[in-house]
C-alpha cells in the first residue's frame, strides 16, 4: 500500500516539516521505496517474540534527589535565536 | 611527523623527541595544506589546539605522564565541544556553539589530548557516504572521486590522509566500521553502553555508540581507553569495569574459535572482497585460530528492522530542533506552525527529512505495531542468533562491506541502494555487540575491511586479534598516494 | 428528560522533590524566568535524562496509600508533539506500564455517606514550561523553569456523579498527597491541577455520553463551577437537538462558562514509544517494603482513631483529619488542654473562622497549638469562662502573648468568691426591683425568659468575670426566695 501525496503531507505536518511543493513527487517516491524495503519485515514470523528495546536489557539507575545545577541562563541563551527579558520568544501562542 | 601512530607519538612525547606544541603545529599546517582536497574538517580549532598543546607540555614538564597526554585528536562534529561550533553536519546547527562538553570530549581533554578540530560527517549521522553533509561531501584519500564512507567520513578521511593519527567517530549502523573499511583504517564500535552518549548528539539512541578510528588496533586500544567508562549522566551507560585494552594485545590466538556466518558470503558480496576475507582467515589460522561455519539466519531482516527503529528514534530525537532555543530559525515566521515548518524544512537536508518522515510514519497511530513493534521483535531474533552463535565460537568474522567505496554521487539518487551497503554492520548495532573493522587488502586500489564481532564487553578480544593480525600483515601500513 | 452526570478526573500533582525528575535543576516556584532551566531541561542537543529516585519513591507512596498495585517493571515513553513550552518536542511520560496501577479512594459525601472512587492509574511524567502571553511585540515568551518538574498524574475512573462529588474527590486527593508529604498542594501555584472529563447520559442508560475535557482548573471552587456550567451547556445543547462534540475546553471564571480550546482543535497523534534514553524502572520488593514502613498515618485511619480515642463524632473527626496540619494541631491542643471535645470545638469554630478571616492556612496560624491548649486549661480550671475565653483568644491572635499573661494583664480572672458574687447580685437585684416583682408574679413558662435578663445584668455588672455557674445558682435561690 503505497503512500499518496496526501499521506506524505499529513506525515510532514505531524513532523512539522515544511516540504518543498515541487519536491513532493520525488519525496513520495523515495519514501515509498524505503517503505518497500521496510515492508520485507512483514514476511518474518515474530509471533510470541518479546520486542527488544535495548540490547543489554539493563534496568534504570536512579539519581539521588539533589540540586546540582546553577543558573546558566546567559550562557544557554547565547545560542538562542530570539530572547527578551530572559524569555525565549516565539510567534504568538493562542490557547 | 604525520606518519606517526598514536603509540609512536606517546613514546616520542615521553622521551621528549618532540613536544606536543611542535607536533600540533606540524599537523595543523598539514591540515591547512591538504584538507581542502578532502573536506574532512568542518572546523579547525587552531588557536585553541596550540593552547592545549602548550598546556599538555606543561603538565608533562611537571611530571605528569599518560599515553594520551599531548597527543592530537579530532572529534566527529556531533560531540558537543564547549565554546566550539558543533554542527552535526547540518545547516540546522551551523550557528550552534555548544555550551558544554560531551563526556568523551571532557575525558580525552582531561587525559591531555589536543583537539585539532571537528570532523565532517553525514548530516545528523544519517548516511554511509558522507555526502549528506551541509558542508559538502568528503573525498576518499585513496581515490578522490570516491566516497570515504559514512557517517564518520571526515574522521576516517582525516586519519587515512595522515592529517592526524586518530579521531573519534560514532556508529549507529556501521558509521565507524564502514568508513574505516573504505579508507584502510582500524575502527571499533564498542559494546552499547561502554562509551557515554552524554553530549553526543543523538541519531538513534538505542543504537548509537561512540568509538575510535585509527590506523592500528594498538592505537584504537589507546584511544578507547580514554573514551570508555561508566557515566552517571547517561542512563544507558553500563557500570562495568573498563579493562586495560592494551594489556592483552599480544595474547596468543591459539585455539581461538572464529565463526564465519554463511549468510555473509552469499549473493551481493563482491567476490574479490570474499577472496580477501578468506586470505585474512588464512592468516589468523596460521596464528592458531580454528574456523567454523556458522549461521545467523535472521541477518537479512536486519536492514528493514533498522530502517524502522533508527528513523523512529531519530524522528523523535530531532524534534527538539524547532528554531526556539538554538539552531536555525526561519526569517519572519508568521505563526508557530510556520516557525516550525520552515525552520525544520530549511534546516534539515533531504536524507534527514526522509528519515524523520519514515520514523514519524512508523510511530503513527495504526502503524506502530506493524512497524515499530515488529522491528523490535526482529531485533530480538537477531540478538538471539548471536547468542546462539557465541555459544560455539569466540568471535565472528566476515566482510565489513559487500563492495568497496563507490563513486561520489553513485548512490545519491537512490537512498535504498546505499542502505543495502550496511548489511554486514547493522546487526551489531541492533544487538549492541562490539565490532571492529581492520584493513585486509585492496580492490581496484580501494581498501577492503574485515569485520570482527565479539560478545558483550569483549572489545579487548577484538583488539587482540586485530593487533596480532597487524603484526603479520602490512595492509594497515599502506598510505594513499599524495598523503 | 432526567440526566445523569458522569465525571472522571485527571489530577496533576507536582511532586515535592528538591530537583527535577530528569535533571539536577531546582524546582523552586517563582524564580526569574529560565534561571532553573538546565541543559537537560532545555533539551539541548546531546543531553540525556537520568531519573530522580525521590520521584519514584513518592509515586510508590501514593500507590500504597490508595491500595494500588505498584508496577514492578514500569516504562517511560515519549509523547511526541510540538509546543513551545515542550523543549524536546516530546514529553517523557508513561503509557502502557505506569508505576501505579488500579487503586481507590473513599470520599465522604455531605449526607454523611462514604463513596468509593476508583483510581485507574497514576503515572510519572515531566511538567512542561510556561507560555507567557504578555505582549512582546506580538510574540509569546517561554519560561522553562517549570519544565521537568516531576508530576504524578492521577487518573480516576468515571465514578463521580456530580460536581460536589468531584470536588470531594479532589479534596481527598489533595489531603492525601499532603499527608504523604509528596506535594505541597498549592493550587494557586499550580502544584495541583485538575482536568475534568464531563459527560451526561439519560438516567438509566449504561453507555457513556460524549465527553468534554475541561483543562487545568486550579481551585476547588472553580472545579465545581466549571463542571456545573459544562453540565448545563451539554444539557442545553442536547435538549436543543444538538450533539456534544468530544473536545478540550477551557473554563473562564469571569464569564462562568467553558469555551473550546483553539490550540487543541486538531486531533493529535502522539506517537508514543518507549524512551530509548531510559531503561525500564524495576521496583524491588525490598524498596517497596521500606516505603510502606515509612508511610505516615493516612486520613481514613486517622478519622477512625479520632472517633475511638477522643470520642469525636464522625463529622468532627473527618473535618479535623482533612489536613495533616490541622490534625496535628488538634492533637497538640488536646495534649496540652486535655479535653478533646472542647479542643475540637475551638479548632473547628473559633480558630477556623479566624484563619478564614485572615485567609491563611493552619500552619501560619497566629495562635499556636500550645497557646490554644494553654487557654483551654484555664477554661477547664474555671479561671476563665467560655465567654471570656473568646476575648483571650482574640488577644492571643493579636499577639498579646499566651493565655495566662493576657488573663493577668487584662484582669480577666473569673470571680468565684461566693461572697463577692452574692453582694454583686444583691446590688443588681435592688437596682431592678420592678423586674424582680414581675418575675415573682409570673408563671413558670414566662420565668425562664425573664431569668435570662437577670443573668445578663449580673454578667454585665461583673464585666463577664463572674462564674456563670455560680451566678445561676445564687440568682435562682435569691429570686425564688
Amino acid at each position: 500500500m503505497a503512500l499518496q501525496r496526501s499521506d506524505v503531507e499529513k506525515i510532514a505536518h505531524l513532523a512539522r516539516l515544511g516540504l518543498n511543493e515541487g519536491e513532493l513527487p520525488r519525496f513520495t517516491d523515495a519514501l515509498n521505496s524505503i517503505l518497500g524495503l521496510v515492508d520485507q519485515m512483514q514476511a518474518v514470523d515474530t509471533s510470541g517474540i518479546e520486542p527488544l528495546a535495548h540490547p543489554l536489557e539493563a534496568t534504570q539507575r536512579l539519581r539521588p534527589d539533589q540540586v546540582t545545577e546553577s543558573n546558566q541562563r546567559d550562557r544557554y541563551q547565547a545560542v538562542a535565536p530570539s530572547t527578551e527579558n530572559g524569555l525565549y520568544l516565539v510567534p504568538k501562542v493562542i490557547d | 611527523m604525520h606518519q606517526l601512530t598514536l603509540a609512536e607519538i606517546a613514546r616520542g612525547l615521553a622521551d621528549k623527541s618532540f613536544s606536543s606544541e611542535e607536533l600540533t603545529g606540524a599537523l595543523l599546517s598539514r591540515i591547512k595544506q591538504l584538507d581542502p582536497q578532502l573536506n574532512s574538517f568542518i572546523t579547525v580549532t587552531q588557536a585553541q589546539a596550540l593552547d592545549q598543546a602548550r598546556a599538555a607540555d606543561a603538565r608533562r614538564a611537571s611530571g605528569e605522564t599518560g599515553a594520551l597526554l599531548g597527543a592530537p585528536i579530532a572529534h566527529k562534529d556531533l560531540f558537543c565541544t564547549n565554546g566550539v561550533r558543533t554542527s552535526c553536519g547540518s545547516k540546522m546547527l551551523d550557528s550552534f556553539t555548544a555550551p558544554y562538553d560531551a563526556t568523551v570530549v571532557a575525558k580525552l581533554a582531561e587525559a591531555g589530548m589536543v583537539t585539532l578540530g571537528k570532523t565532517n560527517m553525514d548530516e545528523f549521522a544519517m548516511g554511509s557516504a558522507n555526502e549528506s553533509s551541509h558542508y559538502g561531501a568528503v573525498k576518499n584519500p585513496w581515490n578522490l572521486e570516491h566516497v570515504p564512507g559514512g557517517s564518520s567520513g571526515g574522521s576516517a578521511a582525516a586519519v587515512a590522509a595522515r592529517l592526524l593519527p586518530a579521531t573519534t567517530g560514532t556508529d549507529t549502523g556501521g558509521s565507524i566500521r564502514q568508513p574505516a573499511a573504505f579508507t584502510n583504517l582500524t575502527g571499533l564500535k564498542p559494546t552499547y553502553g561502554r562509551v557515554s552518549r552524554w553530549g553526543m548528539i543523538a541519531y538513534a539512541s538505542s543504537l548509537d555508540q561512540g568509538g575510535p578510528l585509527a590506523r592500528t588496533a594498538e592505537d584504537c586500544a589507546l584511544l578507547l581507553q580514554g573514551m570508555a567508562g561508566f557515566d552517571a549522566k547517561d542512563s544507558t551507560s553500563v557500570d562495568e569495569p573498563v579493562p586495560d585494552f592494551s594489556a592483552n594485545l599480544n595474547a596468543s590466538l591459539q585455539g581461538l574459535r572464529i565463526g564465519l556466518p554463511k549468510e555473509y558470503f552469499g549473493a551481493g558480496l563482491d567476490p574479490r572482497i570474499a577472496d580477501l576475507v578468506q586470505a585474512s582467515v588464512k592468516e589468523l589460522e596460521k596464528l592458531g585460530a580454528v574456523v567454523k561455519e556458522i549461521s545467523l539466519p535472521n541477518m537479512q531482516h536486519a536492514i528493514p528492522a533498522y530502517y524502522v527503529i533508527a528513523p523512529a528514534e531519530a524522528s523523535s530525537n530531532l524534534s527538539r530542533f524547532d528554531g526556539v532555543r538554538f539552531g536555525h530559525r526561519c526569517e519572519d515566521p508568521k505563526d508557530l506552525t510556520d516557525l516550525y515548518k520552515r525552520s525544520r524544512g530549511e534546516g534539515f537536508g533531504a536524507e534527514v527529512q526522509r528519515r524523520i518522515m519514515v520514523g514519524t510514519y512508523a510511530l503513527s497511530a495504526g502503524y506502530y505495531d506493524a512497524y515499530y513493534v515488529k522491528a523490535q521483535q526482529i531485533r530480538r531474533l537477531i540478538k538471539n542468533d548471536f547468542m546462539a552463535a557465541f555459544a560455539d565460537v569466540d568471535v565472528i568474522l566476515g566482510p565489513t562491506t559487500p563492495n568497496p567505496a563507490w563513486k561520489l554521487g553513485a548512490k545519491s539518487s537512490d537512498p535504498v541502494a546505499a542502505y543495502l551497503e550496511d548489511v554486514y554492520t547493522i546487526t551489531a548495532n541492533l544487538a549492541g555487540l562490539p565490532g571492529l573493522s581492520m584493513p585486509a587488502g585492496f580492490v581496484d586500489g580501494l581498501p577492503v575491511g574485515v569485520q570482527l564481532l565479539a560478545p558483550y564487553f569483549q572489545e579487548g578480544r577484538l583488539l587482540n586479534i586485530a593487533h596480532r593480525y597487524q603484526q603479520v600483515t602490512d595492509w594497515h601500513t599502506r598510505a594513499p598516494n599524495g598523503f | 428528560m432526567q440526566w445523569e452526570v458522569v465525571i472522571g478526573l485527571e489530577i496533576h500533582t507536582q511532586l515535592a522533590t528538591q530537583s527535577k525528575i530528569f535533571s539536577g535543576s531546582a524546582t523552586t516556584f517563582g524564580s526569574e524566568p529560565n534561571t532553573q532551566a538546565s541543559l537537560v531541561d532545555l533539551g539541548m542537543p546531546g543531553v540525556l535524562p537520568v531519573l530522580n529516585q525521590e520521584a519514584v519513591r513518592m509515586a510508590c507512596m501514593f500507590g500504597l496509600a490508595i491500595d494500588a498495585e505498584i508496577g514492578p517493571r514500569n516504562v517511560f515513553a515519549r509523547k511526541n508533539y510540538f509546543y513551545p513550552d515542550l523543549p524536546k518536542g516530546y514529553q517523557i511520560s508513561q503509557m502502557d506500564l505506569p508505576i501505579v496501577g488500579k487503586g481507590h479512594l473513599d470520599i465522604a459525601l455531605e449526607d454523611g455517606t462514604i463513596k468509593r472512587i476508583g483510581v485507574t492509574r497514576a503515572h510519572l511524567e515531566e511538567d512542561a514550561g510556561k507560555s507567557l502571553h504578555e505582549d512582546f511585540n506580538g510574540a509569546t515568551g517561554i519560561d522553562l523553569n517549570r519544565a521537568g518538574t516531576p508530576l504524578l498524574e492521577i487518573v480516576s475512573e468515571p465514578d463521580m456523579r456530580s460536581a460536589k462529588e468531584a470536588v470531594a474527590y479532589v479534596k481527598a486527593i489533595h489531603a492525601l498527597v499532603r499527608y504523604l508529604g509528596i506535594c505541597d498542594g498549592n493550587m494557586a501555584e499550580g502544584s495541583l491541577r485538575c482536568d475534568c472529563n464531563v459527560s451526561i447520559r439519560p438516567k438509566g442508560q449504561t453507555e457513556f455520553g460524549t465527553r468534554c475535557e475541561i483543562k487545568n482548573v486550579n481551585s476547588f471552587r472553580f472545579i465545581e463551577r466549571a463542571i456545573n456550567s459544562e453540565i448545563q451547556r451539554q444539557i442545553d445543547l442536547i435538549e436543543d437537538g444538538g450533539k456534544v462534540v468530544q473536545e478540550t475546553r477551557l473554563y473562564d471564571p469571569n464569564k462562568d462558562e467553558t469555551r473550546s480550546m483553539r490550540s487543541k482543535e486538531e486531533a493529535n497523534d502522539y506517537r508514543y514509544f518507549p524512551d530509548p534514553d531510559l531503561l525500564p524502572v524495576v521496583i524491588e520488593p525490598g524498596f517497596l517494603d521500606s516505603v510502606r514502613a515509612a508511610l505516615p498515618e493516612l486520613p481514613p485511619q486517622k478519622v477512625e482513631r479520632f472517633q475511638s480515642q477522643y470520642g469525636l463524632s464522625a463529622y468532627d473527626a473527618n473535618v479535623l483529619a482533612s489536613s495533616r496540619e490541622q490534625a496535628d494541631y488538634f492533637e497538640q491542643v488536646v495534649k496540652i488542654g486535655g479535653d478533646a471535645k472542647l479542643a475540637a470545638n475551638w479548632v473547628m469554630v473559633e480558630l477556623g473562622s479566624l484563619l478564614n478571616k485572615l485567609g491563611v492556612e493552619i500552619d501560619q496560624s497566629p495562635v499556636s497549638a500550645e497557646y490554644l491548649g494553654g487557654m483551654l486549661l484555664r477554661i477547664r480550671d474555671n479561671t476563665i469562662s467560655g465567654k471570656i475565653a473568646k476575648t483571650v483568644f482574640e488577644a492571643m491572635a493579636a499577639g498579646e502573648g499566651d493565655a495566662d499573661s493576657i488573663i493577668e494583664s487584662r484582669g480577666l480572672k473569673q470571680v468565684t468568691d461566693t461572697g463577692a458574687i452574692d453582694k454583686m447580685l444583691d446590688e443588681m437585684l435592688a437596682a431592678n426591683a420592678e423586674q424582680v416583682e414581675q418575675y415573682r408574679a409570673a408563671d413558670e413558662a414566662k420565668r425562664g425568659k425573664m431569668f435570662g435578663f437577670f443573668v445578663g445584668q449580673a454578667m454585665k455588672a461583673s464585666k463577664g468575670k463572674a462564674n456563670p455557674g455560680q451566678v445561676n445558682q445564687l440568682l435562682k435561690a435569691k429570686l425564688e426566695g
